[in-house]
C-alpha cells in the first residue's frame, strides 16, 4: 500500500504547516503589522502546548491538572495563557525600541523552557504530559489523521480571515502607520506602546494556539519536542521569506520551508550516522544562511506586503523590516 | 553558614562569571553605542572564539593562555568579516533587520562549532586544580588569572578610546554620528575598529568561560542573556558600566542558588533585565537607550 503511506505522510506534513501558519500569522500580526521583533515564539508556543494540556488530560497522579475539560476548553486556556506571558514583557518593553524586546523575549522563552523542565509538579518535567484528548482519536489512523488535518485547517481559516481582516480595517492601517512613522502616529494622537502591546499579545495569543494545536496532534508534550531556538528561527524564515506584512505570503512561506526543512531531513537522515549528525547542523547552517540571503535580495519576500493606494514607495523602503524612525 | 563559606562558594565565583560576562557586555555594550543594535550573535562568537582556542591547544599543544591572544586575533577577523557579508549592506535598513540577520548569523556560527568540534562538552586541560587557601579565602589560580585579564584588557580598552585618535572617533560616534561624519569621522574605520575590539574581546569571555568550567556549543548562546542584563545594567555605551554590570550579575546569579534551585540562575539576570528596563533604562551609570 505504498499510496497510503504517501497519503499518511502528506497529511502529516499538511497538518504541520498548519500548525506554523498559526505561528507565522501571529508573528506577522507582531512583526509584519507592528514590527515588533519576538525572539521567543517557542516560548509562548511551550505555553500554549502545556497549558492546554494541563486542562484537558485526564487526571495524573503527582501534578497539577486531570481537568479533563473539553479541547476547545484548552485551546482558548492556551491562547489566554500566552497573552497573560506577553503581557507584562510587551508592558515593559515596548516603551522602548524593539531591541530590547528582542532581548527580553530570548530571556522570557529560556525561563519557559526553565520552568518546563524543572518543575514536575506542574509540567511532569522531563516525562511530559501524555494521554492529551485528541479530537476523533479513537478512528482508525488515516481517518483520525485526516480529521485532525481537517480541524486544523478550520482553525487555520478562521485566524487567517480575522488576521486578514485586521490588516484591512482602521486598527491595521494605525498600526501600519505606527510602524513605518511612529513620531507622525504619535503626533496624530496615537496611543504608540498600547497598541503595540495590542498586537504583541495578539500574536503571542496565536503562537499559543498553535502550540495547542500541537500537543493534541501529538497527544503528549515533552520539553524536548522542540528546539527552541531552531524553532523559533523556522518561523522567522518562514514569514520573511514568504513576506512579511502578507498573510497568505506567510503561509505560502511556512509551506515553502517546511517542505524544504522535512525533505532535507529525509536526506540527512539517510546518510550514515557519522555524517547524519553532521548534516543535521549543517541544515541549520543552511536555514540561517538563508535568512541572510531572503534580507539581502528580496527583503519584501515571495509575496510582498499588498500596497492599496498611491504609487509604491522604492523598493528599498519596502519589505522585510519596518521602516523605523531614524534613532 | 559563615563568611567564609560565603565568599568561597558564592562571592569567588560570582566574581569570576562575572568578569566574563563583563568582558561580553563590554562588546555589547560597543556595539550597541556606535552602530545601534542588539548583537544577538554575542554569544555565539564567543563560543567560536573558544573552540578555536581549544583548536590551538589540542594542536599546538600549548597552553590555553598562549592560545589566548591567536584565539582573539582570528575571532576579530571573523567578526570584521561576518560585519562585511551579512551586516554591512544592511547599514541604510532600519536597524531591527541587523538584529535579525545577527539571529541568523548566531545559528550559523554555531552550527559551525557543532560540525567542526562536534556536541560533546570539552575542556582544554584534564584533571581537576585544587584551589590554593589565601588566608581561607580559597581560589584557583585561572580564577585569578580571568580577573586580572578582564581588568587588563577594559584598561587597555578605556585608554584607547580616551586618548587615541581613533578611540575618540569611536566615542564621536556613539555620542552624535550624525556630528561625527560631519566632522569627518570614517564610518568605515569606525566600524572596523569596533567590530575588531568586539570580536576580540569576545574571543576572550569564551575562552576565559571554557577555562573556568567547560566548552560545550550553548556555552556561548546561554551567556547572552547575562551580558545584555550586564550591559543594560551597567548603561548602554559605558565601558566602566558594562564591567560594573557583569560583575553584578555574575554576583546576583550566584548568590541566587542561595534562595532559588539553582536550574533557575538565568532566571535572576532576566529579572534583573527586566526590573532595569522597568525602573532605569539608562541603566546605573546614565547610558543611553535606543
Amino acid at each position: 500500500m505504498e499510496w497510503l503511506g504517501f497519503v499518511n505522510y502528506a497529511v502529516f506534513m499538511a497538518i504541520f504547516i498548519g500548525i506554523y501558519a498559526l505561528l507565522a500569522l501571529g508573528l506577522n500580526i507582531q512583526w509584519g503589522y507592528t514590527g515588533l521583533f519576538n525572539a521567543g515564539i517557542a516560548g509562548f508556543f511551550a505555553v500554549g502546548a502545556y497549558t492546554s494540556a494541563i486542562l484537558t488530560s485526564p487526571f495524573a497522579e503527582g501534578r497539577v491538572g486531570g481537568f479533563d475539560l473539553p479541547v476547545p476548553v484548552g485551546w482558548l486556556g492556551a491562547m489566554v495563557a500566552a497573552g497573560l506571558i506577553a503581557w507584562p514583557i510587551g508592558k515593559i518593553c515596548l516603551r522602548l525600541r524593539s531591541d530590547y524586546l528582542a532581548i527580553a523575549t530570548i530571556g522570557v522563552a529560556e525561563i519557559i523552557r526553565l520552568v518546563v523542565k524543572s518543575e514536575s509538579w506542574l509540567t511532569n518535567a522531563a516525562r511530559g504530559i501524555t494521554d492529551i484528548p485528541r479530537p476523533f482519536g479513537d478512528l482508525a489512523y488515516t481517518m483520525s489523521q485526516l480529521a485532525y488535518l481537517a480541524i486544523v485547517a478550520g482553525v487555520l481559516l478562521v485566524a487567517y480571515l480575522l488576521v486578514e481582516r485586521q490588516f484591512a480595517s482602521p486598527w491595521g492601517r494605525m498600526m501600519r502607520a505606527i510602524r513605518d512613522n511612529e513620531d507622525a502616529a504619535r503626533a496624530m494622537g496615537k496611543d504608540v506602546p498600547y497598541r503595540r502591546l495590542e498586537a504583541f499579545i495578539f500574536g503571542s495569543a496565536l503562537m499559543g494556539l498553535g502550540g495547542a494545536l500541537f500537543a493534541h496532534f501529538n497527544r503528549t508534550i515533552t520539553p524536548e519536542a522542540i528546539d527552541p531556538m531552531v524553532a523559533t528561527f523556522l518561523v522567522w524564515i518562514m514569514l520573511i521569506l514568504g513576506g512579511s506584512g502578507n498573510n497568505r505570503g506567510a503561509i505560502l512561506g511556512v509551506a515553502v520551508v517546511w517542505i524544504i526543512w522535512s525533505m532535507s531531513e529525509i536526506v540527512t537522515d539517510r546518510l550514515p550516522h557519522e555524517y547524519a549528525v553532521k548534516a543535521k547542523y549543517l541544515r541549520v547552517f543552511l536555514i540561517g544562511l538563508m535568512l541572510q540571503v531572503v534580507l539581502r535580495f528580496r527583503p519584501e519576500g515571495l509575496l510582498p506586503e499588498p500596497q492599496k493606494r498611491g504609487p509604491r514607495p522604492d523598493p528599498a523602503a519596502s519589505g522585510a523590516r519596518p521602516p523605523a524612525s531614524p534613532d | 553558614m559563615d563568611a567564609m563559606e560565603l565568599i568561597n562558594f558564592y562571592l569567588v565565583p560570582g566574581i569570576v562569571v562575572g568578569s566574563i560576562y563583563a568582558l561580553g557586555a563590554v562588546g555589547i555594550t560597543l556595539v550597541f553605542a556606535i552602530l545601534r543594535y542588539a548583537h544577538l550573535a554575542h554569544g555565539d562568537l564567543a563560543t567560536f572564539g573558544a573552540f578555536l582556542a581549544l583548536g590551538v591547544v589540542t594542536l599546538g599543544g600549548v597552553s590555553p593562555y598562549v592560545a589566548l591572544p591567536v584565539a582573539m586575533a582570528v575571532t576579530a577577523a571573523v567578526a570584521v568579516g561576518i560585519d562585511r557579508t551579512f551586516y554591512a549592506y544592511l547599514r541604510e535598513r532600519p536597524k531591527i533587520v541587523t538584529v535579525m540577520a545577527s539571529l541568523g548569523v548566531a545559528l550559523m556560527v554555531r552550527a559551525v562549532v557543532q560540525i567542526v568540534w562536534g556536541v560533546d562538552s570539552q575542556t582544554y586541560t584534564r584533571g581537576i586544580v585544587r584551589p590554593e587557601n589565601w588566608f581561607g579565602i580559597r581560589i584557583r589560580d585561572r580564577e585569578i588569572v580571568t580577573v586580572l585579564a578582564m581588568i587588563a584588557l577594559v584598561v587597555a580598552l578605556q585608554l584607547f578610546l580616551k586618548y587615541s585618535k581613533w578611540g575618540k572617533a569611536m566615542r564621536a560616534m556613539s555620542d552624535n554620528p550624525d556630528l561625527a561624519l560631519l566632522s569627518g569621522v570614517d564610518n568605515r574605520k569606525v566600524v572596523l575598529l569596533t567590530w575588531t575590539i568586539v570580536g576580540g574581546l569576545c574571543a576572550a569571555a569564551g575562552v576565559f568561560l571554557g577555562l573556568n568550567y567547560e566548552l560545550k556549543a550553548l556555552m556561548g548562546w546561554t551567556m547572552l542573556l547575562p551580558m545584555f542584563a550586564a550591559a543594560i545594567l551597567g548603561g548602554v555605551g559605558r565601558v566602566e558600566g558594562a564591567v560594573l554590570g557583569g560583575l553584578i550579575v555574575g554576583i546576583a546569579e550566584e548568590m541566587s542558588a542561595l534562595f532559588l534551585p539553582t536550574e533557575y540562575k538565568a532566571a535572576t539576570a532576566f529579572a534583573i533585565l527586566l526590573l532595569m528596563l522597568l525602573v532605569r533604562p539608562t541603566g546605573l551609570l546614565k547610558g543611553k537607550v535606543l
